[in-house]
């Protein structure tokens, strides 16, 4: 009796064997068979119609809207976050037109993209995401001062209502 | 000359032909010299075209099997891309280490392209094309192939290092244990074949290649083959013997340069010389597909020229082979002898029973 159920083991082992292979090469049949399945993506050839995933991050940018108002109160929440010091918040003294008291706000929202790791604290850090990740790619420049950035667009003032 | 009498069909007349025009024009002895020149040249001309498309081809195939492009930069559709690494590996430096073997290491790089080259010349690519026809043609083939190995073990000797010395080693191990397998599920065919010569199997296949005449033992047979001589050629999954996650390329680690090419180079044409004896022993090497007696359907069939056929069944075979590269995971060297020796040798010994009882029952067609 245990001679025939060795034989039907060691027999049961190879059908079971061929079975499995021939799953894994069913799958890959099936990837040979259909070019549609292809991920590889040819890179500058498809520059124009190339749109990187919402998740990738590529740089920080400060959101503006088409007022050239932005969200960034200044309050520094993202340097602090940043664990390679690649924010620099400089604020300057403005003066509410309406009620006539200074208050603080943006001058400079520096950003050095040669630091930059790309974690995301920063974004993380932002109370009122004012700031976010673009997925812009093509870093490459010929000079370093190139890659250290002033974020807020000139003349770009604060969105009324974010400080409350 | 004589010359023009050429046909696709039949090459016997054109190479005959050529001959008789060398021994008329030089003395008898220096024709046939200049005859065996010719055809070394030609073999070599062949290799080479063979090492580019093949690995041309293995690179893309093995890309669509991944959902990959492969090679797309160098010319049309990445066509010229073996051309360029070829050019690159000829200007390399040909290293060699301080502490090795010198002549043992260079000589590994020659033996090792030896064994395919004097493999090819039995190998029939159509009518009449044929360098070799000896009566052993099959014996020939198996026992020749095995040179090959010398090479790998005079590599990894020679290199002076642990890790070729572990993978030339494994390579060893393998093919010793792989031949077996290869050699009685050849064994198989010969039983029916009842000749060991390579025309003379062919010509018996001319009413049916012997994969459907020769009933269940010859599937078998024919699987056993293909698994034996993928081990038997290093080829993946059984590539044990350059396992790069483990010691790094094995045998041909310390190699570089031409030479680094030379061992690519004949692990290329040894995959083609195993696909083209399959092809011959099982699929009737240039027969075209004749059934029986149906004469208007091997008529037909007769119109496609011998070479297509002969290509064709190797392209088919070769195709196999890399879809079984490209998807199955590695073995470990225990699971790779355990399978020869448990599975296989069983299998291929108990197959060449059943093939002789078959073929005195005559139950094949």
């Amino acid at each position: 009796m245990r001679l025939v159920k060795n034989i039907k083991q060691y027999f049961g082992e190879i059908f079971h064997a061929i079975r499995s292979l021939i799953t894994g090469m069913k799958v890959t049949g099936y990837y040979f068979f259909h070019p549609k399945e292809i991920v590889t993506q040819q890179y500058p050839e498809n520059r124009e119609t190339l749109k990187m995933f919402d998740r990738f991050r590529g740089e920080v940018i400060l959101i503006h809207d088409e007022n050239n108002l932005h969200r960034c109160t200044g309050c520094s929440a993202c340097e602090i976050a940043c664990p390679n010091g690649t924010i620099e918040i400089i604020n300057k003294k403005d003066v509410d037109p309406e009620t006539g008291k200074s208050t603080k706000a943006i001058d400079k929202f520096v950003y050095h993209l040669s630091m930059c790791t790309f974690c995301n604290l920063c974004i993380i850090a932002c109370p009122t995401d004012a700031i976010k990740m673009a997925q812009t790619f093509e870093h490459a420049v010929f000079d370093r001062s190139k890659l250290t950035k002033v974020l807020n667009n000139p003349g770009s003032k604060l969105m009324p209502g974010i400080r409350e | 000359m004589t010359l023009l009498n050429f046909s696709i069909y039949d090459f016997s007349a054109l190479i005959n032909s050529i001959d008789a025009w060398l021994v008329e024009t030089f003395s008898p002895t220096l024709g046939h010299l200049i005859g065996l020149v010719l055809v070394g040249t030609c073999f070599l001309i062949f290799t080479a075209l063979l090492g580019l498309s093949l690995v041309y081809i293995e690179r893309k195939i093995c890309a669509f099997f991944q959902q990959r492009l492969g090679p797309m930069r160098v010319g049309f559709w990445g066509t010229a891309q073996t051309v360029a690494d070829i050019i690159k590996l000829l200007f390399k430096e040909s290293l060699i280490t301080k502490k090795s073997d010198k002549f043992l290491f260079n000589l590994a790089a020659f033996v090792i392209m030896m064994a395919p080259f004097i493999v090819l010349s039995a190998i029939p690519f159509a009518k009449g094309l044929q360098a070799l026809d000896l009566n052993i043609g099959l014996f020939f083939i198996i026992s020749v192939s095995s040179i090959g190995v010398t090479g790998i073990l005079l590599a990894g000797w020679s290199s002076n290092n642990k890790y070729s010395l572990i993978g030339a080693m494994r390579s060893g191990a393998q093919i010793v244990s792989y031949e077996l397998s290869v050699a009685i599920s050849l064994m198989t065919i010969v039983i029916l074949t009842g000749s060991l010569q390579l025309s003379e199997i062919i010509a018996s296949q001319s009413d049916g290649w012997w994969i459907f005449k020769g009933n269940i033992p010859a599937i078998i047979a024919f699987g056993v083959y293909i698994i034996a001589s993928t081990a038997e050629t290093n080829r993946g999954p059984f590539d044990m013997a350059e396992a790069e996650s483990e010691i790094t390329a094995g045998f041909h680690t310390e190699y570089s340069g031409i030479k680094f090419a030379f061992f690519f180079l004949a692990e290329y044409v040894n995959f083609f010389i195993i696909s083209a004896v399959g092809a011959t022993v099982f699929f009737g090497g240039w027969m075209p597909l004749h059934i029986g007696d149906a004469t208007f359907f091997n008529s037909a069939m007769d119109v496609i020229p011998p070479i297509v056929w002969f290509f064709g069944k190797i392209a088919v075979i070769m195709f196999f082979i890399m879809w079984f590269k490209w998807t199955f995971p590695r073995l470990r060297i225990d699971q790779l002898l355990t399978l020869e020796w448990k599975y296989l040798l069983p299998i291929s010994i108990i197959n060449l029973l059943l093939m002789s009882i078959v073929a005195l029952k005559g139950w094949h067609f």
